[in-house]
């Protein structure tokens, strides 16, 4: 049989809306494979006996495994398979930095491309949503416990559905109108399409997962009154990092300068890109500059695009190398005609009379020894100063821990920059409280919020059953 | 989804809504605000809670019709419902006893600073408050700041109610005959701005209950962002109280206006089409 035998045909391009198109719409670019498509992609798979592609990725999704099921055209199969380590596929088949992790490591990429697992993935999980296969799981027998979770980003979501399967009452708390925590408030439509986070949502909630919206935790209730007062015997934490960072350079207050925060949330959370179906108003500008080189800015300056900026610049200190967004996102935002100013880096906003942003003062960088983080460092290369002209700036330098909820738990052990401090399975030094994705990690990625969640529903757990 | 139990209009364009939020009115304190939006596609719009019933679970709201929001929540009748209303957010205000206390209110103030007025008169002040509006028509609420204040004093642009003139005017009058230890200002910026600063000139401590552009209300996006003392606060975490000397009102006013551009688009666009609604044409 040549069942065995990979087939040595190129890694299959997906399709994607045209550039110049895409780059004034806000609907999601890359288009998905076909069936056949995709077939002839997971043909590609070694089936390697010791499959690195599994160790690149932090959940260890059983890839050669789904991709033989691809393979026999078993899609929904499939998408069960990876569903057994991964809570939500049709996510991270879009969001994951597979180049970083899965893909990464494929022995086929060493020579040539690796198999395209991401995508992959995500034509797995669409199919099994779009052709209604999802089935829900059976439920473990009823504990008679209760589980408050705190924040429906990724992390909460995680626990949720791992703790219902479980047989546990779980109700998820949630400060926003929507669900979805960066799902929703911060990855733009054209690259996760909100309608997904709404289905896997809507899972949860049919497998009787309870959903308290417009609630802050530490505000509307308190985190010992889940507990004392709500009986809830145990809650986990997944407030995520929310709290925007500025660069503390002349003029951030500027009328036109936006956290990438407020950026994304007026955008994506408030649909103001409806404007005025929607009555937010949208973050305009004609020249926009994004300052940061991650997800976040490429989704900011992207969104800037769309949002009908005739020039979107992005500032960053350092060089492409060092970028950390997606190496997809790049390209996509280079493609749509995203101007970068690399090894730049701002100085100062300058404002018009009405105080308004007119533009932004930067100075050229030139990589110096690696600093503590292995990467070179940037340093202001003397006299190089010049001015972007500008009506809107938008600061994508990163989040902190927002201390809303931990400073009303005082008991609660923090570290020095304010996330929580946990044992490896999620435990905080308050015991029936666990924690787990950005608040303990500081920023990182769908996927290791997924996993920490994972890990933390676990102990909980663990922990409720021994008591 | 949040029940509306009464919304009325208490003076013109101003209206008084009473909503259930159990959880709300069992935590809320003198100062704080809730973040409201009408209806899915609305905005999240900050207002103080005024007065709350935590046994019947009801908060009380002022607004001012101003923009799309409060045009929106000006149309809901009782027993409709609101989308969202999430709270209580912000500090609670300072209270203490501090001795002679005024309160200024203007606009949408004269109803949401009564949860301060009976807050520092239960710590045992002597409080004064003070209401301006351009017309006696347009006062209203003093039927119950009287319930909780020593005096009930009011200004009117035209001189039909009180004294003629602003709030600042009568604090000027009533600082010549008794010493004031505290003053407290809710409303619109102008007013904020122009009460700090003859308080400033009489030497009395000054609050103020800012009212910058808000989208989530947790400290998230920034937009909040007022400059107190030479720095940076986020209203909507760090304040919405802050000292009235130390605001760098010339930025709070720009940054207010930063999408006034769209706010009328938006009335514009939602005046029409209620119009079309109620002609029978949408
Ligand atoms: C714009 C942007 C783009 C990104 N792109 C990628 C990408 O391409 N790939 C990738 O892997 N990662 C990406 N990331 C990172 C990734 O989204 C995060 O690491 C991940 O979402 C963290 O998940 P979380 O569950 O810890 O928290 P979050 O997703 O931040 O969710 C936290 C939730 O908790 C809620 N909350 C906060 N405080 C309270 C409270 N007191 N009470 C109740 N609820 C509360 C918040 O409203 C929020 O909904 C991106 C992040 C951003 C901001
Ligand atoms: C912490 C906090 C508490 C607040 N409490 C209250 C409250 O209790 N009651 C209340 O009514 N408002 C309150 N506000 C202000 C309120 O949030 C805004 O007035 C509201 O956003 C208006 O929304 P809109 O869409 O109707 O008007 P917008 O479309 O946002 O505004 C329309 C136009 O009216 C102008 N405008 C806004 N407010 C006023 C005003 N007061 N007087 C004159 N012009 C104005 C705007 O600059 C704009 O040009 C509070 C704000 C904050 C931050
Ligand atoms: S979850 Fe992410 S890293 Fe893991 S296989 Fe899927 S795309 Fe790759
Ligand atoms: S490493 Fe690459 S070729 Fe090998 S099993 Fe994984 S995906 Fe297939
Ligand atoms: S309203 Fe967003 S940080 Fe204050």
């Amino acid at each position: 049989m040549d069942e065995q035998k990979p087939k040595r045909h190129p890694r299959q391009k997906m399709p994607e809306q045209h550039p110049k198109v895409r780059a004034r719409n806000f609907d999601e670019v890359p288009l998905g494979y076909d069936k056949e498509t995709a077939r002839r992609e997971a043909e590609r798979c070694l089936q390697c006996k010791k499959p690195l592609c599994m160790s690149g990725c932090p959940v260890n999704v059983k890839i050669p495994e789904f991709l033989k099921l691809v393979k026999d055209g078993d899609w929904a199969g499939a998408a069960r398979k990876i569903k057994e380590t991964n809570a939500l596929p049709s996510v991270c088949g879009r969001v994951c930095p597979q180049e970083s992790q899965c893909e990464g490591q494929c022995v086929l990429g060493k020579k040539g491309e690796p198999v395209a697992i991401g995508r992959l993935e995500r034509f797995c999980a669409d199919y099994e949503r779009n052709e209604k296969l999802v089935r829900l799981p059976e439920k473990a027998k009823p504990t008679g416990k209760k589980v408050a979770v705190v924040g429906s980003g990724p992390a909460g979501l995680t626990v949720a559905g791992d703790l219902i399967l479980l047989g546990y009452e779980v109700t998820i708390f949630e400060a926003l109108h929507k669900p979805g925590g960066v799902l929703v408030y911060g990855i733009p439509e054209f690259r996760l399409p909100k309608a997904i986070v709404d289905a896997e949502v809507k899972y949860l909630r049919d497998l009787g997962v309870k959903l308290a919206l417009n609630t802050v935790v530490g505000r509307t209730r308190g985190l010992r009154e889940l507990m004392e007062r709500d009986g809830f015997d145990a809650v986990f934490i997944a407030v995520g990092a929310g709290l925007p960072h500025f660069m503390r350079i002349p003029g951030e207050n500027l009328c036109g300068v936006f956290s990438s925060n407020e950026y994304l949330t007026r955008a994506n959370l408030l649909r103001s890109y409806l404007f005025p179906i929607y009555d937010t108003p949208p973050p305009r500008g004609r020249n926009v500059a994004v300052v940061g080189g991650g997800n976040v800015a490429m989704d900011c300056v992207r969104s800037a695009l769309r949002l009908g900026a005739e020039n979107a610049y992005l500032v960053y200190r350092r060089s492409r190398t060092e970028m950390p967004a997606r190496a997809e996102e790049i390209h996509h935002g280079e493609e749509e005609g995203v101007q970068f100013h690399l090894l730049t880096a701002p100085v100062e906003v300058l404002g018009d009379e009405n105080g308004w942003v007119r533009g932004l003062k930067c100075v050229r960088m030139e990589l110096g020894e690696p600093d503590e983080s292995g990467r070179r460092r940037p340093m202001p290369v003397k006299g190089s100063e010049y001015v972007l002209d500008l009506d809107a700036v938008v600061i994508a330098i990163g989040a902190a821990a927002n201390p809303l909820l931990t400073s009303t738990v005082p008991e609660l052990k923090l570290n020095e920059k304010g996330y929580i401090e946990t044992d490896e399975r999620g435990r905080t030094s308050v015991p029936g409280v666990y924690a787990g994705g950005d608040i303990v990690t500081g920023q990182a990625t769908v996927i290791l919020a997924m996993g920490a969640g994972r890990q933390a529903a676990l102990a909980m757990h663990e922990d409720l059953t021994k008591k | 989804m949040t029940r509306i139990i009464e919304r009325r209009e208490v003076a013109p364009n101003v209206h008084r809504l009473i909503v259930e939020a159990p959880q709300i009115a069992e935590k809320v304190r003198p100062g704080q605000f809730v973040i409201v939006m009408p209806d899915e596609e609305g905005e999240r719009v900050p207002i103080s809670v005024a007065e709350w019933d935590a046994k019947a679970g009801s908060i009380v709201l002022f607004f001012l019709e101003v923009g799309v929001s409060t045009m929106k929540l000006a149309r809901k009748e009782k027993g409709e419902d609101l989308y969202a209303v999430v709270g209580p957010l912000g500090r609670p205000a300072t209270i203490g006893k501090f001795g002679t206390v005024v309160l200024g209110g203007g606009c949408y103030g004269i109803g949401a600073i009564t949860a301060i007025a009976k807050a520092m008169k239960e710590a045992g002040n002597r409080v004064i408050a003070i209401s301006e509006g351009r017309s006696r028509y347009l006062l209203y609420n003093q039927d119950t700041l009287r319930r909780f204040v020593d005096e009930c004093l009011e200004a009117t642009t035209d001189g039909s109610a009180g004294k003629k003139g602003k709030v600042q005017d009568v604090l000027r009058d009533f600082a010549k005959r008794e010493k004031v230890d505290m003053a407290y200002f809710v409303g619109c910026t102008f007013m904020m701005m122009r009460c700090a600063e003859t308080a400033k000139e009489l030497g009395i401590k000054t609050l103020v209950a800012l009212n910058s552009l808000m989208l989530d209300g947790t400290g998230m996006c920034g937009v909040c962002r007022v400059s107190v003392g030479g720095k940076t606060r986020f209203a909507c975490v760090d304040g919405p109280e802050f000292d009235g000397h130390d605001v760098d009102w010339l930025e709070l006013f720009q940054r207010k206006a930063i999408f006034v551009r769209d706010e009328v688009t938006a009335y514009q666009f939602h005046a029409c089409r209620a119009l079309r609604r109620h002609e029978g044409g949408d």
